[in-house]
């Protein structure tokens, strides 16, 4: 019995390594000067080598502790290195030019965070105009979500007529079909209603989800149908029967939909990079790729980006995490 | 004396959300209340189908049926008037082959290592998810100390999108990554890992997984939680240790869940594009290239647009899904009346 529980937390202990570091990973890196990125091996705080600005030189040049021929350690800057050997001068004494060999000095290095990373590329990634659009497409979307299929759900598990079951079927039956395999067609119809590079075009074509209708049926179902007779006989109409008593029950399983919605819409790529083209248009994922496409070999920049990009949702899970965690799982006991 | 104000402004944006809603709602209400004394109440369903199967109709059965118009006609044109039929030549095209296990023998060889490649990838990353998110369920399941912590740490990569999730790894597996950094303490060469074949599938595979095994996890862990403690109890008291118990209670009576899981992770698989598309671009080569990418790159980002080719292979595809759904329906039915 206690070796299982070694072994169990032993992969609990790796798996918080495993999950968590490599996003660890990247905030630290981000605070990386681009000399610091380059360091091999890799440290995992943001060091990087102590720079001095020399007269006479354009570029502020990398320091040293330089042990001379006579043991006695400096401060030197280097200017440049031929093979073994390094041209280094002393920041207070610009005139005089040291050789060095490479094995006599060391790099001085400070601990700093470059949050020039940060600041400098907001003018190209346009940071809170991405969010915006982001947070626009999710919301809205997750709403109009919410409303048209527990509409489409309550007709389903309230009502008996004729086509409903033909109807359902038909809805399930695109259960597993994803916009991927009808790219082509949905994009001609987006241009017919001109929704390129409109919002709207990412937002409604996933509005209708066969998992939403389904998860909420499934739940409607268990509502007893004598509710909607008693509303009925005192002469609610069916709207109010749908929204004051059918809306307020199916909560849980609309708790659901929403955590599923708001992933699917924050994180969705391929759709949004096909209908918008123009950039102050991008949602965060597309305007992130764009950049990192832009800027390939200007790692510092991502990173800080990236980590900017996976800010809102990891606050956002800070808070509700137990909420979503269990919601989700309990979507999977009613399958 | 503060504790009164206090629980009113707590109480404050769930009385907003209520009121908005409420607000909305009602003024619907104007529009659709009167439809209902002109129609009767019977045929309201229809009216709370409607926007539903407005943008159903619109944006998933009119293009599912246009994919096949696409799939037989040709030209780099969008618009359906402008385009000439050609019968089963996107068809031929994609499909003519000398040999089918040689891609590069095919007209279409870019399609047929996709295909190949997305075989590979599907095996090994649903092979592999199950077994992690498997695994992890039974840990968590046991009788551990701070279980929705770890819980959240699983979970935690499932929230993030696939291209943060993409330029994470790539950061890690570049030349001067942590991942050479490990080697290089070990002594060994760094290996550019998103520049060979075999390694880029390698972690296309093993990121995938890392992204997408929480999700999973949960759904198993759920069930593992809804079988009933009595059943252990009853197996302990007739003597069986757990190795038994696994193998007679626990693993018979997830097996439901396994199949959703499976499924589940089988029918993303064969959707994957966005985190490999970000990772390695389908590279090194045409290495890592899966159908959906081949999709877009065919359809969309190249100069000429071949749309024909691109529903072509969609009908492909959505051949592959409707043969994955209808083994989960026979698989689940198999299951049940496995259980009855």
């Amino acid at each position: 019995m206690h070796a299982t529980d070694v072994l169990s937390y032993a992969y609990l202990a790796v798996g918080v390594i495993v999950m968590f570091g490599p996003v660890l990973w990247l905030v630290a890196s981000s605070f990386k000067t681009p000399a610091g990125l380059l360091e091999f091996p890799p440290t995992f705080l943001p060091y990087s080598q102590q720079t001095v600005e020399v007269p006479g030189y354009d570029e502020p040049l990398p320091l040293f502790e330089v042990t001379l021929e006579d043991g006695t350690t400096e401060r030197l800057a280097q200017i440049r290195r031929v093979g073994l050997q390094a041209q280094m001068v002393d920041p207070d004494d610009p005139d005089e030019r040291i050789t060095v060999g490479l094995d006599q000095r060391e790099a001085i290095r400070e601990l700093r965070l470059a949050t020039e990373n940060y600041t400098v590329p907001l003018e190209r990634f346009n940071f809170l105009t991405y969010l915006r659009n982001s947070v626009v497409v999710t919301v809205v979307a997750t709403l109009i979500t919410l409303v048209v299929n527990s509409m489409a759900a309550f007709a389903l598990s309230k009502y008996k007529f004729r086509g409903r079951n033909a109807v359902f079927l038909l809805i399930i039956g695109t259960l597993m079909i994803p916009i991927s395999v009808i790219l082509v067609p949905v994009y001609l119809v987006i241009t017919q209603v001109g929704w390129v590079n409109n919002l709207w075009g990412v937002i409604i074509p996933g509005a209708a989800t066969p998992t939403g209708v389904f998860l909420l049926r499934q739940y409607m179902l268990t509502i007893p149908d004598q509710l909607l007779d008693a509303g009925r006989i005192d002469g609610a109409s069916e709207w109010r029967l749908y929204w004051q008593i059918v809306l307020p029950l199916s909560a849980p399983a609309m708790a659901v939909l929403a955590i599923f919605s708001v992933m699917w819409r924050w994180n969705d790529f391929l759709w949004p990079l096909i209908v918008l083209t123009r950039s102050e248009l991008f949602t965060l994922q597309v305007g992130l790729n764009a950049f990192q496409g832009e800027l390939n070999v200007q790692w510092h920049y991502v990173l800080a980006m990236t980590v900017l990009t996976l800010l809102p949702i990891t606050l956002v899970f800070a808070f509700l995490q137990r909420f979503i965690t269990t919601g989700i799982a309990s979507s999977g006991v009613k399958q | 004396m503060n504790g009164a104000s206090r629980t009113k402004l707590n109480e404050l944006p769930g009385k907003i959300a209520f009121g908005a809603v409420a607000a909305v709602m009602t003024v619907l209400g104007w529009a659709i209340e009167p439809i209902q004394r002109l129609i009767g109440v019977r045929r309201m369903a229809w009216v709370f189908l409607l926007p539903n199967l407005a943008i159903f109709g619109v944006f998933i059965l009119f293009p599912m049926a246009m994919n096949f118009y696409y799939a037989f006609t040709g030209g780099t044109q969008l618009y359906p008037q402008n385009r000439p039929f050609v019968g089963t030549q996107n068809f031929e095209q994609i499909y003519t082959c000398t040999n089918y296990l040689e891609p590069s023998s095919c007209r279409e060889d870019l399609f047929w290592r996709a295909v190949f490649n997305s075989g590979t990838f599907v095996a090994f990353h649903v092979v592999g998810l199950v077994f992690f998110a498997l695994v992890t369920a039974l840990v968590l399941n046991a009788k551990i100390r701070f279980r929705g912590f770890f819980r959240s740490v699983y979970f935690y990569p499932v929230l993030l999108s696939p291209v943060v999730v993409a330029l994470v790894w790539k950061w890690i597996l570049q030349r001067n990554g942590l991942l050479n950094g490990i080697l290089d303490a070990f002594g060994r060469e760094p290996i550019l890992f998103l520049l060979n074949s075999e390694w880029a599938m390698f972690w296309v595979i093993v990121v995938t997984i890392w992204a997408n095994m929480g999700f999973h996890t949960l759904i198993l862990l759920a069930g593992l939680q809804s079988i009933p403690a009595e059943l252990y109890e009853a197996a302990q008291i007739d003597g069986s240790g757990p190795v038994l118990s696994f193998r007679h209670i626990t693993l018979p009576l997830l097996m439901p869940n396994v199949i959703v899981v499976l499924v589940l992770a089988l029918i993303r698989a064969v959707q994957m594009f966005d985190l490999v598309y970000v990772l390695t671009g389908g590279g090194p080569g045409s290495a890592t290239l899966l159908m959906v990418q081949y999709i877009y790159e065919v359809g969309f980002a190249s100069q000429i647009q071949r749309f024909g080719l691109a529903a072509s292979a969609s009908v492909t595809l959505g051949v592959v899904l409707l043969i994955a759904t209808l083994l989960q329906l026979r698989l689940s039915r198999g299951s049940e009346s496995h259980l009855a």
